[in-house]
């Protein structure tokens, strides 16, 4: 049984990734070009005015959250696309009818979710590097921090994806609470520069762990602690999984 | 044993709409079996609830004696279905898309690969194989559901409506691999619009009418409850009067098409013989309907 499911995991894991690289001037390349904007505007015009921050470069201090940033919304964009897609072109019923358990089709429709979302990730990553030598303080936060927050965001989306009823609500969420929230998240500031009340309101949002932490392996340097932010990530995503896994159950949004 | 049972189903949608009001049947195994009844009587839900896509909401169905309720995923593994509408994503590739399939029951792509290239040649696919399902024509879209449908070789195969669109000649290659099918002693269950197509295929029909179960019937059975066949006759005749005769309804249609009613156990000798004694010539002769087509309109009205 279980030796079904992992081959019925890798058939969606493949099909999820033919899929990002069939595709991939939609799906790698905007946000490599996005992010390069990003670095030659803010890190090299502007940086080059601003002062350093925590004993780096501004250009140093916003690279890990521009990579942040271009994980997070390709992990929520691939899932949520793709999951409505194959519910509008009806194919979802591939998957319904067989005896697929509804766990394993949420971790397979995530894990492209995780392959975009750390692929452009990379990407971006290999870019900074063309303006700026970021020094790596800890690979281990590094790396666990980018895969759980895709996780988080690759479940966020798939859960977007089974409430989604037209195309116009795909791109609700990421325009309205995801993108805010990520500029408000301490890409481009610490935010130990906020006078309180602002940096109180901040530590509600919690995309301003996320990028801290990650920063904080690149850098170590940090806002927020650390392990609060490991923490919470972990609570989202258990509770997300369960809710992708309530909402199968139940049929919502696939089944009549 | 049976292949299907289904007792006392019953769907209401949420719109409040009853789609099924308690239908039992039941489908041995090796069957060719017909679910026939008019759009919205409640065939494409009866399958929705067999292959999961759809919930029930009372009634019980059990496929090979493995109950739904008890086991869904057993049950799901002997049965392969082709929908009416096409519901595979048009950017993949055939391949692809029916190895995908296998990879969802838990066949591993090596062995995918050789029921695909199995079905795709016998539904003559393989030439198409890496070609996107967008570029293929109407009736290789069908014939690529049905590879899709059996590719992890199911004992139970449900088919609805497989050949709507799809052309004469294609029409009778696909009822021959279907037949082929079946003698090969998997059992199949269809739905269609097209009662010839049920005559010619099927062992054993149900009527679905409104959501109720109408008759359910050897086809032999079915065909003897007939109680009358209409003809159309292409006559010539000058000014002649139609005949009368005991149980023979005449319709005169235009000056040279003649529709004869005739109750069963009458012979058309007697027909002939009044006709040709008023100088009607008879030219040509055929069934009005077929004959499964007059049992199915007399059930409905």
């Amino acid at each position: 049984m279980m030796r079904d499911n992992l081959i019925c995991f890798y058939t969606i894991a493949r099909r999820e990734s033919t899929r990002i690289f069939r595709i991939w001037v939609q799906t790698l390349v905007p946000p490599v070009i996005t992010m390069t904007l990003y670095f030659v505007v803010f890190g090299t015009f502007i940086g080059s005015q601003l002062r350093d921050i925590g004993g780096f470069s501004y250009m140093a201090f916003i690279a890990p959250g521009l990579i942040m940033m271009s994980i997070i919304t390709n992990s929520y964009t691939n899932t949520v696309s793709s999951f409505f897609s194959t519910k509008f072109q009806k194919n979802i019923e591939e998957l319904l009818v067989s005896p697929t358990p509804n766990w394993v089709i949420v971790l397979g429709y995530v894990s492209g979710g995780l392959i975009r979302g750390l692929s452009v990730g990379l990407l971006v990553s290999v870019v900074s590097l063309l303006f700026v030598r970021l020094p790596l303080y800890s690979i281990v936060y590094t790396v666990l921090f980018a895969f759980l927050t895709s996780f988080v965001f690759s479940l966020a989306g798939m859960i977007n994806g089974i409430f989604a009823k037209k195309f116009d609500d795909i791109s609700i969420i990421p325009t309205f609470v995801i993108t805010p929230l990520t500029y408000l998240g301490g890409v481009f500031y610490s935010i130990s520069l906020l006078p309180d009340f602002w940096r109180a309101i901040s530590k509600a949002n919690p995309i301003i762990y996320m990028i801290d932490g990650f920063r904080y392996g690149f850098l170590g340097i940090s806002d927020m602690h650390v392990y609060s932010g490991l923490g919470m990530l972990v609570l989202f995503a258990a509770a997300l999984f369960a809710a992708n896994l309530y909402l199968l159950n139940k049929g919502i949004g696939v089944r009549s | 044993m049976d292949a299907l049972v289904i007792s006392d189903l019953k769907k209401t949608y949420g719109s409040g709409l009853e789609a099924l009001r308690g239908i039992s049947l039941e489908v041995r195994e090796g069957e060719f079996f017909g679910l026939l009844g008019p759009n919205g009587a409640g065939k494409t839900t009866t399958i929705g609830i067999i292959t999961s896509l759809i919930t029930k909401t009372a009634g019980t169905v059990s496929v090979f004696g493995v109950d739904i309720d008890v086991d869904f995923p057993a049950a799901k593994r002997m049965i392969g279905v082709v929908p009416q509408e096409f519901n595979f994503s048009i950017f993949e590739k055939v391949e692809d898309i029916v190895c995908q399939q296998a990879g969802y029951y838990g066949i591993p792509r090596r062995e995918a690969l050789v029921n695909c290239e199995k079905y795709l040649k016998k539904l003559g696919l393989w030439n198409k194989r890496q070609v996107p399902a967008r570029e293929l024509s109407g009736g290789m879209k069908r014939r690529l559901m049905i590879a899709r449908g059996l590719v992890h070789e199911p004992r139970l195969l449900i088919l609805d409506e497989p050949t709507a669109g799809v052309d004469v000649e294609l029409r009778r290659g696909m009822w021959d691999f279907l037949a082929e099918l079946n003698r090969g002693g998997r059992t199949i269950i269809l739905t269609t619009h097209y009662l010839e197509e049920a005559e010619q295929l099927c062992s054993r029909i149900a009527i679905i009418s409104d959501g109720r179960i109408i008759e359910n019937a050897g086809k032999r059975d079915l065909l003897k409850k007939l109680d009358r066949e209409t003809f159309v006759l292409d006559v010539s005749m000058d000014g002649s009067s139609l005949p009368e005769l005991d149980g023979v309804g005449f319709n005169l249609v235009d000056d040279t098409t003649l529709e004869v009613t005739i109750s069963r156990g009458r012979s058309l000798n007697r027909v002939f013989e009044q006709l040709s004694a008023r100088g009607i010539t008879v030219e040509s002769m055929r069934n009005k309907t077929n004959r499964l087509e007059e049992i199915f309109m007399e059930l409905l009205e």
